[in-house]
């Protein structure tokens, strides 16, 4: 950096100077505007947790993180508030959901890059778009008049013959409850899955399959030596953003979990979601503390979402942008 | 070689695996297209778009305030949500270098992948709570939450991807930075980003959580953002979860609808992104 | 051409805004959405200027709403209670009419059901679990009652279907009083919840060996037969506009009106049964629509009740009538009495 030199400029270069300036008028407006915008969405992300915090204060108050986090009894009339069988809820249809979604995603993504002739991919990725633009409150209008109707009659009572000796299949088969709740989660992840897996694997470098191949192995032997273990890191990347939809997955749940605040050891049993209970009781939570439990709630889904998805991206991005540089 | 036998077969029974993944996929996706058509179709009538809710139990009428409010739900989210997506985009593309651009990047990415019930109770508290009243606004602000992330990052995208020629030619011509930024560099990434405000807006008008307790319902027709509003998810809920035969088949005819409308946005944008592949 | 559709708009939003109709907004009970409804429908095709959205978010949601303020008027079967008072100082409970609380069934082939104090709450406390348990078959003999898992259905929002029905078992069953309780949003042993009365009565209808408890409107709106029920006097009576009048008969209503006429001791009267209130505020900050509510009110007491009955909701009795009369009075608008009988 040179030091400033101080020169004498004659008036009238001064003032032609000076308008020169002027005209950027416009860029420095420009420079605040994109600013601005960039400081509103962190303004915007200060504001949902602050508010959140806000309304929530009152159940931190009335009782301690530790025992809403553990306590079973959801008692509005009593003010005792326990989380557990929401926070039981969601993981179990989630765990479902994931068990599921991520074979069968994952084998999506195999078959369209590996596999597939080339004339079919389009077509076969086109329904993925679709299944992800299908609204939720649609998903729960056909999970609950065709999906629960065909579990109640069809799937409950053969796992319960077949399955029955394990606790997790027994009990009446209602149709509604766990199972109900991560099938079709199963079906709104899916596309997350596929889709960020499709891009993982697209980014694995031919050479690697190539190499396995001149070896002698056969198609699948190649994608199991050679592509899958390389975008280990970004499916995982995938299931972890699956996952954090699931979790946040409202309407089409509410609808077909039976919404119960108890906790059954049977998948069959009707069971509650963090996400579902908020939606039933939050327009009528009449005192500060209910209010207060339910935007905590609210709160903790946030923060599980925030982690889920921060971890989830940054591995999806180390192996869709780093090894892609790395290798050319 | 016994060895390779079994090699083809574990090989032959991979490639059915996900040969059956794909057809596994489809199978809901075939299953929701074709009930809601069957099921929906039936109730497809003028009657259905133009008319209000009759009282509760009594047969007839329709959604039409509900189609309506829809609209404007999601047209009063553009007010807010397309400005503020897009400009933070531009920042992201032009300032975003730094670690505040990276910051901010982090924010946005993360803030996509909020449960929509959470902006739920968010814009309840920020907006229902001090003017007191259930309101069209406050449903618009929760969905242009929802729509914030996803614009920004789509449009950070597609204004990467203008050729920085275009930019530095314009600069030698003289053309003042700011200028060249929107009338030259946006405008060439303009088609990409109304693919992405199509896709917004296909995922607003899909969103039910969020507006149960900011625009709360009503059974008029609404023109004013400071009342309660019908919208077609909320509408599709109610009548889901009631037994009366009339509205569940009412529920499965604005199903179809909103299906439609989702799909429209989206071929539209994808016909959108392959005609601007193609260079046009 | 940009000019003349952005005055275009102009124009909508300014008629828009200008429109003359004036929109009340109310939430709360299920309960009562047939006839709220109803109502609302036919006084607006009275007076086709004043529009009433009513939302059914149930009693625990009109009852909150209504106390922030967020909504012109509420609407809750369950009373409120002194905290919730103290927290909506001002707000006046009228009532509109009585219903009953009935037991659906969803059981091939069982046309009538009995019920008693007894085997109602064991079966909500999870105690009898399938349709041919003997206290059942011994309640009803002749009737088909399969060997089928009964699925309890409950409300999963805050509801005043829901105190009505939890004070009728906390007072026939000790075990239930002091395990459960009473209230608009209880801890249930067992059960799957639905959303409002239609809610409970869609999962009934959906579930096979389901059993529920909605108001009598919607069992009657969806052909569901309703239980008898033994009340107090020991007689299985049917719930219908008779035996829900039955059970306001010699009850003192309190000058707020907040009074549960459960477990009636009169012969004829069906047990569970409860009034419905409107909660309003007791003076009216809004000119217009505060007059238009009042207005509103007045009719509902007189015109409106004759659209109770055809919903099978008994109208309220006439010295209740007589008593909302002067009530409705004493409202006033920014200070000042109305007219009360304006329409």
């Amino acid at each position: 950096m040179l030091p400033e030199a101080k020169i004498a400029i004659p008036r009238g270069e001064a003032r032609r100077l000076r308008a020169l300036r002027r005209v950027n008028v416009g860029d420095s407006s420009y420079n605040a505007l994109l600013w601005f915008f960039g400081g509103s969405v962190l303004v915007v992300a200060g504001v949902i947790v602050f508010g959140l915090w806000g309304t929530a204060s009152p159940a931190f108050r009335a009782t301690s993180v530790l025992s809403f986090i553990t306590s079973t009894n959801w008692d509005p009339v009593q003010e005792s508030f326990g989380a557990l069988p929401f926070i039981y809820g969601t993981l179990v249809t989630s765990a479902i959901a994931l068990l599921l979604a991520v074979p069968i995603g994952v084998g999506f993504a195999v078959f369209l890059v590996e596999m597939a002739p080339s004339p079919i991919r389009p077509i076969v990725s086109f329904p993925l778009e679709l299944l992800a633009a299908i609204p939720s409150v649609v998903y729960g209008l056909w999970g609950l008049f065709v999906m629960v109707p065909w579990l109640r009659s069809s799937v409950e009572p053969l796992l319960g013959s077949t399955l029955g000796f394990l606790p997790l299949f027994r009990g009446p088969p209602l149709g509604l409850g766990y199972l109900a709740g991560g099938l079709i989660l199963v079906v709104m992840i899916l596309p997350t899955i596929a889709s960020i897996s499709i891009e993982v694997l697209r980014t694995v470098p031919s050479s690697l399959r190539e190499a396995a191949l001149a070896l002698g192995a056969t198609r699948w032997e190649a994608i199991r030596v050679a592509s899958l273990p390389y975008s280990r890191t970004g499916i995982l990347g995938a299931a972890l953003l699956g996952l954090g939809r699931a979790l946040g997955e409202t309407m089409a749940v509410t609808m077909v979990i039976g919404n119960s605040p108890e906790i059954h050891a049977s998948l069959f049993a009707a069971g509650y979601s963090l996400p579902a209970v908020i939606a039933n009781e939050f327009a009528e939570a009449t005192s500060t503390v209910h209010t207060g439990v339910l935007a905590a709630l609210a709160l903790i889904l946030f923060g599980i979402t925030l982690l889920l998805n921060s971890v989830a991206r940054l591995l999806v991005r180390a192996v869709t942008k780093g090894y892609a540089k790395a290798s050319t | 070689m016994k060895g390779y036998g079994r090699r083809r077969f574990v090989n032959m029974a991979m490639t059915a695996f996900c040969g059956a993944a794909v057809l596994i996929a489809l199978v809901p996706l075939v299953s929701v297209f074709w009930l809601l058509l069957a099921k929906g179709f039936a109730g497809l009538s003028w009657s259905l778009f133009t008319s209000l809710p009759t009282p509760v139990g009594e047969p007839g009428g329709g959604v039409g305030n509900a189609i309506l409010g829809t609209l404007f739900l999601v047209g009063l989210a553009c007010v807010f949500g397309l400005p503020i997506g897009i400009g933070t985009g531009l920042f992201l593309a032009e300032r975003g270098n730094g670690p505040i651009g990276d910051a901010v990047r982090f924010v946005t990415e993360v803030l996509s992948g909020v449960p929509s019930i959470v902006i739920g109770v968010v814009a309840y508290g920020l907006v229902v709570v001090p003017m007191h009243r259930f309101s069209a606004l406050a449903g618009a602000v929760a969905l242009a939450l929802l729509m914030i992330p996803t614009l920004a990052r789509a449009t950070e995208e597609m204004v990467r991807l203008v050729p920085s020629h275009l930019r530095e030619a314009a600069l030698a011509l003289g053309v003042p930075q700011w200028k060249t930024s929107l009338r030259v560099v946006l405008r060439t990434a303009l088609s990409g980003i109304v693919t992405a405000i199509l896709l917004s807006v296909s995922r607003a008008a899909g969103e039910t959580a969020p507006l149960l307790f900011t625009s709360l319902n009503n059974q008029y027709w609404n023109f004013r953002p400071d009342q309660p509003t019908a919208s077609l998810t909320v509408q599709i809920f109610n009548y889901a979860i009631s037994p009366y035969e009339d509205w569940i088949q009412k529920a499965w005819a604005s199903a179809l609808v909103l299906l439609l409308f989702v799909s429209l946005m989206n071929l539209t944008s994808r016909f959108l992104a392959r005609s601007r592949l193609r260079g046009a | 051409m940009k000019k003349k559709i952005v005055m275009l708009c102009i124009a909508l939003g300014g008629a828009a805004l200008a429109a003359d109709s004036l929109l009340i907004n109310g939430a709360g009970a299920t309960f009562p959405a047939p006839i709220y409804s109803k109502w609302f429908s036919e006084y607006n095709k009275l007076h086709p200027d004043l529009k009433f959205n009513y939302q059914p978010i149930g009693s625990g949601g009109g009852i909150k709403q209504i106390t922030e303020g967020t909504v012109d008027f509420g609407a809750s079967d369950a009373p409120m209670t002194e905290e919730e008072l103290s927290k909506a100082p001002g707000v006046v409970h009228i009532p509109t009419v009585m219903g009953a609380v009935v037991i659906i069934h969803n059981v091939a082939g069982l046309t009538e059901l009995k019920l008693s104090p007894e085997t109602l709450s064991a079966i909500y406390l999870g105690k009898i679990a399938k349709w041919n348990d003997p206290a059942l078959t011994k309640e009803n003999p002749g009737a088909k009652l399969p060997d089928q898992a009964i699925s309890v259905a409950h409300r999963s929002d805050g509801s005043g279907t829901t105190n009505i029905f939890t004070d009728y078992l906390a007072k026939v069953s000790p075990e239930w009083e002091k395990g459960v309780g009473a209230g608009k949003s209880v801890k249930w042993p067992v059960g799957i919840g639905g959303k409002g009365n239609e809610g409970v009565t869609g999962v009934v209808k959906q579930t096979p060996g389901a059993i529920g408890y909605v108001e009598l409107a919607y069992a009657n709106q969806n052909k569901l037969a309703p239980a008898l029920m033994k009340n107090k006097s020991g007689v299985y009576v049917a719930p219908n506009i008779k035996s829900t009048s039955a059970a306001a008969v010699g009850v003192t209503i309190p000058d707020d009106y907040r009074v549960f006429v459960t477990n009636s001791p009169t012969k004829d009267a069906y047990p569970i049964a409860g009034f419905t209130w409107l909660l309003v505020h007791k003076d009216q900050k809004d000119a217009a629509k505060g007059k238009a509510l009042i207005q509103f009110l007045w009719w509902a007491q007189h015109a409106g009740q004759q659209f109770a009955a055809p919903l099978d909701y008994a109208p309220l009795p006439e010295p209740v009538v007589k008593k909302v009369e002067t009530t409705l009075k004493t409202l006033t608008v920014q200070g000042k009495p109305v007219n009360v009988a304006g329409s």
